[in-house]
């Protein structure tokens, strides 16, 4: 069934990027009646909303914005355009295609939080991007939407954009901030939060796209509107991202709550795997989140969820709260791909930890080593070289990794063990099938390879 | 970040071009943007990169200057994105996207074919100079998998058969849109050494 779409209204129209098609579809008039208000008002108004962050964290925007400290002398506000979770690319359908909708939600949060500069950063790879979004800014300049005295209202903002080169550890929220004063972006130590204490040491608010993209809506369509739409807690409405062997792979909008079937099936949305093959797994936000596994599995009889149980697990609702109870941790992007039957659990494993391997920042020794180490695991795993042993170790690395036992500085750490270890564990049987097959010297040699003088070694001993 | 190992005890005439003047002015347009000097890093490492081709090191000693920072700092931050190169590239760079998305659609059958056309490997460049490879992770258009960007123009749903057609195309790297030249070197460019 097609949903109504609201953020994605102008994508696909003629010149849909221009102010004019913009203003003409009510564009700015969500900024103009915010305008109007007291900046504690849409603050209390967005809190009501329980708008949670769509770059995959999914703090609550108002909670976010209440914590900046009342007698600041500046406030920044830096949009985070960095868009660089596998599989994601709402973001970039946005702005390609609507940046005054953008715009308008920088204003909003702008005023509402007392900006006085807001800093897009956009990671280095939006190429095209970055023209589309400086020509939208230029235009919003001209018609009076940036600069001095918006729209009579005594409230100034000015907006640069900031261009990145190509870390996804600078989408983190302090990565950003740190790579936005001109240094490598290693994410700093929470708290002080950016609120106290952010980009140039001063109180800063950083928001995703989509998530400041939503404001617009909240205001002209009002609240009752927005709580119509989704499920408890998790109001409103998300772009779905779904890529891999689909039929249809695109962005796709609808309220938060749609299935993972109905996102791979639905005729509105994925319409189906290619070739009729059946799914064997899904990542259903972005891969840090973890994976579920696909209808390859057999259903689930009962009505509890049980992730350690080999059912099929696309029933799971794409909320903020709904994928926990399968184990994963979190919404994330809702940016879905698609696993086939026929590809190999190992090169997709392989595909993730060399991601995360490069992407660690390396100031956390668990994050440098551990994602390097399950790297060089999987890859070992890859190539027919792996011991049911390595199963254990790559879980056992991956329990000993993260900001959330409290060992990392950010939360890549965790990002890079949970799917790993969701992996290892939802698909254990088809690692012990390749491994099973493969020949019994198959990693006595790999190892020799690796390192002649392992041959002697106790650690060969276990291969065998 | 695509580096060589540099032996730093060479003299002066070693540490590759700098910045012209006119490169110098545009960097410190940027000054007003942001609330301290340091800030503007980024801008002057993509405009150094525009107008040289790649970072060298006398650039980095230039925009240390000019931000009043010390060059090493200016080298932690070259040497941390994977957009900078520490060594010459070729005029145009093609960056092949390697992730789970593009990989299930054939991105990897796409990144070999491309190495074997251009018979290089990731980090070099062709002999005469026209390409260089190198892999990104998500370039974020999975819908449209596998994708690579050639300079500023991605393409999408590249199959091994387009490649001749893409790699003929004289214009492959140009955008159909207007652009904005805040991020490009001022038009007097300077010559690589």
């Amino acid at each position: 069934m097609a949903y109504e779409r609201y953020l994605m209204k102008n994508v696909g129209l003629p010149n849909s990027r221009s102010i004019e098609t913009y203003k003409a579809g009510g564009g700015y008039q969500g900024a103009a009646k915010a305008l109007k208000m007291k900046p504690d008002e849409i603050v209390d108004l967005v809190k009501r909303a329980n708008l949670r962050g769509r770059g995959g964290a999914g703090f609550p925007a108002g909670v976010k914005w209440s914590f900046l400290p009342p007698n600041r002398e500046i406030t920044y506000l830096c949009v985070n355009a960095d868009e660089s979770e596998p599989p994601t690319f709402s973001n970039r359908v946005l702005m390609e295609n609507d940046p005054h909708m953008l715009l308008e939600g920088i204003l909003i949060a702008g005023y509402a939080t007392g900006t006085t500069i807001a800093y897009l950063y956009m990671r280095g790879e939006f190429t095209e991007l970055f023209h589309i979004m400086q020509k939208a800014i230029d235009e919003a300049y001209a018609a009076g939407y940036l600069g001095k005295d918006i729209l009579g209202s005594g409230y100034s903002l000015d907006c640069y954009i900031h261009r990145g080169a190509g870390a996804y550890v600078c989408g983190e929220e302090t990565g950003l901030i740190e790579s936005l004063e001109g240094k490598r972006g290693w994410p700093r130590i929470k708290p002080p939060f950016p609120a106290i204490e952010g980009a140039f040491r001063k109180p800063t608010v950083v928001n995703n796209v989509e998530t400041l993209a939503c404001l617009p809506h909240i205001l002209t369509r009002g609240l009752d509107w927005w709580l119509s739409l989704g499920t408890q807690n998790s109001w409103g409405t998300k772009m779905y991202c779904v890529s891999g062997p689909v039929n249809r792979p695109g962005c796709y909008e609808g309220p938060l709550g749609i299935t993972c079937r109905e996102l791979i099936y639905g005729e509105d949305f994925g319409n189906g795997m290619r070739a009729g093959k059946k799914v064997k797994a899904v990542f259903p936000g972005g891969l840090s989140m973890g994976v579920l596994r696909g209808d390859m599995f057999p259903k689930n009889p009962a009505d509890e969820v049980d992730p350690d149980a080999d059912y099929d697990e696309l029933d799971c609702k794409l909320d903020f709260d709904d994928p926990r109870r399968y184990g994963l941790m979190g919404l994330g992007t809702a940016a879905l791909v698609v696993v086939p039957e026929d590809a190999d659990i190992r090169a997709v494993t392989a595909n993730v930890a060399h991601f995360f391997a490069l992407e660690s920042c390396g100031q956390c020794t668990q994050c440098r080593e551990g994602t390097m180490w399950m790297y060089k695991m999987a890859q070992r795993i890859r190539d027919g070289a792996g011991r049911s042993f390595d199963l254990d170790v790559l879980a056992e690395v991956t329990e000993n990794m993260g900001m959330m036992p409290g060992l990392s500085i950010c939360g890549l750490s965790d990002g890079a063990a949970w799917p790993i270890r969701m992996l290892v564990q939802k698909f254990r049987a088809e690692f012990e099938r390749h491994i099973g097959a493969q020949a019994p010297e198959a990693v006595a040699r790999r190892i020799r390879e690796i390192n002649p003088a392992a041959y002697e070694l106790p650690i060969a001993a276990g291969a065998r | 970040m695509s580096w060589r190992v540099v032996d730093r005890t060479k003299a002066p005439e070693d540490l590759g071009p700098g910045l012209s003047e006119a490169v110098k002015a545009k960097i410190r347009t940027f000054f007003d943007r942001y609330p301290t000097k340091r800030a503007a890093m980024l801008p002057a490492l993509h405009i150094a990169q525009d107008a040289i081709g790649y970072v060298s090191l006398q650039a980095m000693h230039d925009i240390a200057e000019l931000l009043e920072v010390s060059p090493a700092a200016v080298l932690d931050v070259a040497t941390f994105y994977t957009h900078f190169w520490m060594h010459p590239k070729g005029d145009k760079v093609i960056v092949v996207c390697r992730s789970l998305s593009c990989e299930l659609v054939g991105g990897k059958t796409l990144l070999q074919h491309v190495k074997e056309k251009l018979g290089i490997d990731e980090h070099e460049t062709t002999p005469d100079g026209k390409y260089s490879l190198m892999t990104e992770e998500c370039l974020a258009q999975c819908d449209h998998g596998p994708c690579m960007l050639i300079n500023e123009k991605l393409h999408k749903c590249v199959r091994p058969e387009d490649l001749d057609r893409i790699l003929a195309d004289p214009d492959n790297d140009k955008l159909d849109i207007p652009r904005s030249d805040l991020f490009d070197a001022p038009p007097e460019k300077v010559e690589q050494s």
